[in-house]
């Protein structure tokens, strides 16, 4: 359930990079000057481990398929939220780069989705909340599972919205969403299995390990409100940029009155407000309303103005078959010219 | 061989075509590190259905794949280990968006396809950048250099004692795998009982190794932070790169390229 590079849009991407590079820089900060700083080894190789045991599957019970560690729990408890988070983001990091797992702009994104929410949410509020500070093995299983299924109905989410706020992908909300929740719930079943069995293993080999962890204090629900106030700021800027489909809206229902409309299309903009945008962006050819098709310069401005969406909706209608063919083809010439620059590059150089 | 041991022989590869010395490594690492998020930014900043302006930026890749002489299937190798993710992302557009956005002659293109594609050509430059850069750079400069331009120095910490064991306890888990693997009856992965008890000798050996090393760290002066062997230096080379490529990427985003090529080569309508 990580998110991708090609999904994400530059609004959706950066405003989770800034959430989570935050978070990063908080954390960071949390444990500056502390005992944690120097215990830099021992996350750094609990890191490795989450890394190594996510690649040793597991086989489900009565289904055939197998499934791996989320990690995000296991860290949290073993070493603090503020730490884990710092942990669970490097993970992501080094799967977004040797394995492009995700992307380094949806980075943000999953660390965000995968490690935010297990490590500032799910432990303390949920985990904490059921175990207690001596937990049982009743009482740690319990924790595991509930905090296992509800970091990841989270996570999932978390995936939906920001791919719908992307606007990339075609998928409509509510169908991703009962797509993903269930699978997650499964998911989140399962990891709070495997957490737990991980930890009931821990408990009787070495329960002095489990009692590590850094104990949430008051600042813990201090820094949740904090997080939801900036996730409450970031979803008010990706929003305002679907209210920013409104004055588009106005602008084309005037361009309409002018009369050169067919009569069926405003029916078709009775749609919710994510289709809208898309609906507008290709119902706009029809009308062969062509701010500066000629020049690209105010196209792009268009594209500046408006976000994502607006530009589409701005660069959309600049496309008929002939400029669109011409593109075509130059982009096919740009790509032939690449490939040959690099050839002729590397030729170059090969010579003595 | 196992999937754990392709991967990390994958990793350890990357990391040695990092050591080679190419114009493109001796470049700062800081102005590779800027340069990528600058690329990666302009790819992501095209609208869905914009896929012709999209193609100029190839040439970044092409450049730096030839100047950096990285192996072509190292390149397509990854895309295509990455594939099956941009697939899975894309494949409901064409299913989606079905209605007609532009019209070649008797070909009707539906809107599905046209983002389809872009969503695969996106894939396509985000990788081969990340990839370039760490075939170009290796992972631990790239730190540095993140470290440099004001990352947190714990996080900084974390991401080169993560590459460091990653591989140490990669490769006892999949010592672990192979040896249940061997000694299972019908191959498949180990149920969740077994696999707590291998993943929690995993931790416990993990756990073991992390307090000796840190006891080993500490009595070595370990401050929080790693020290860089190799000194930062910001020549002219590394303004030019960053200039040109910036201004490379201004004008693929804003000047419409393909376009105005293929108005040049008189497919203009």
């Amino acid at each position: 359930m990580h998110m991708a590079d090609a999904l994400v849009s530059s609004a959706v991407g950066g405003a989770m990079w800034a959430a989570s590079a935050g978070l990063a820089g908080y954390s960071a900060w949390k444990l500056k000057g502390e005992a944690a700083e120097s215990r830099a080894p021992l996350m750094g190789v609990l890191g490795a481990f989450v890394f190594a045991a996510q690649m040793v599957n597991f086989s489900i019970p009565m289904t055939g398929s197998s499934g791996h560690l989320g990690g995000g729990l296991i860290l949290a408890v073993l070493l603090g939220p503020h730490a884990a988070f710092i942990v669970m983001f490097s993970i992501l990091a080094v799967q977004a780069l040797f394995f492009a797992d995700g992307g380094l702009l949806a980075l943000g994104c999953n660390a965000f989705n995968l490690g935010f929410w297990p490590c500032f949410v799910a432990y303390p509020l949920v985990f904490r909340g059921i175990a207690g500070r001596e937990p049982g093995r009743g009482r740690l299983a319990a924790g595991s599972m509930a905090a296992g299924i509800v970091s990841l109905q989270l996570g999932a989410f978390g995936v939906v919205a920001q791919t719908a706020a992307s606007g990339i992908s075609d998928l409509p909300f509510g169908m991703f969403l009962l797509l993903m929740q269930p699978i997650h719930l499964a998911i989140g079943v399962v990891e709070g299995a495997v957490t737990a069995a991980l930890f009931s293993f821990v408990a009787k080999a070495r329960p002095e390990i489990l009692a590590h962890g850094a104990e949430p204090g008051a600042g813990a629900l201090r820094l949740v409100l904090a997080a939801f106030a900036v996730a409450a700021v970031v979803t008010g800027g990706v929003l305002s940029w679907f209210a920013s489909s409104l004055p588009d809206g106005l602008e084309w229902s005037m361009f309409k009155a002018s009369g050169k409309e067919e009569p069926d299309v405003p029916a078709k903009g009775i749609r919710s407000s994510l289709a809208g945008i898309q609906e507008k962006t290709a119902v706009l050819p029809d009308y062969g309303f062509r701010p500066g098709a000629e020049g690209p310069g105010s196209m792009d401005a268009g594209t500046e103005a408006g976000g994502p969406p607006g530009g589409d909706s701005a660069a959309w209608p600049a496309i008929s078959a002939g400029t669109t063919l011409s593109g075509l083809v130059g982009g096919l010439a740009v790509l032939v010219l690449a490939g040959l620059a690099g050839f002729c590059i590397r030729f170059i150089k090969r010579r003595p | 061989m196992s999937r754990i041991d392709v991967l990390a022989r994958d990793m350890e590869s990357l990391d040695l075509l990092a050591s080679r010395d190419t114009p493109v490594r001796r470049l700062d690492p800081r102005a590779k590190a800027a340069v990528t998020a600058m690329f990666l930014g302009t790819v992501v900043s095209f609208g869905k259905y914009e896929i012709a302006e999209m193609t100029p930026l190839f040439l970044y890749p092409a450049a730096i794949l030839a100047l950096g002489q990285v192996p072509a299937r190292v390149l397509f190798r990854y895309l295509l280990f990455a594939s099956p993710f941009a697939l899975l992302a894309g494949m409901f557009n064409p299913v989606l968006d079905r209605e007609t956005a532009i019209s070649l002659g008797a070909l009707d293109v539906p809107g599905g396809w046209i983002s389809f594609a872009s969503i695969m050509l996106r894939f396509m430059l985000t990788v081969s950048a990340v990839l370039l850069l760490l075939a170009c750079t290796g992972y631990v400069q790239v730190c540095a250099a993140l470290g440099r331009l004001g990352a947190p120095r714990i996080v900084i910490t974390q991401f080169l004692l993560l590459h460091r064991y990653m591989f140490i306890l990669s490769d006892e888990a999949a010592r672990m795998t192979r040896a249940h693997m061997l000694r299972s009856r019908d191959g498949r992965g180990p149920g969740i009982r077994v696999w707590a008890s291998l993943a929690g000798h995993l931790l416990l050996h993990a756990h073991d190794r992390g307090s000796r090393t840190h006891s080993a760290m500490l009595a070595r002066g370990f401050d929080g932070s790693l020290p860089s062997l190799r000194a930062f230096r910001w020549s002219w080379a590394d303004t030019c790169f960053l200039a040109g490529c910036g201004g490379f990427f201004v004008l693929a985003r804003f000047g419409n390229l393909a376009e105005r090529l293929g108005d040049l080569m008189g497919f203009a309508v």
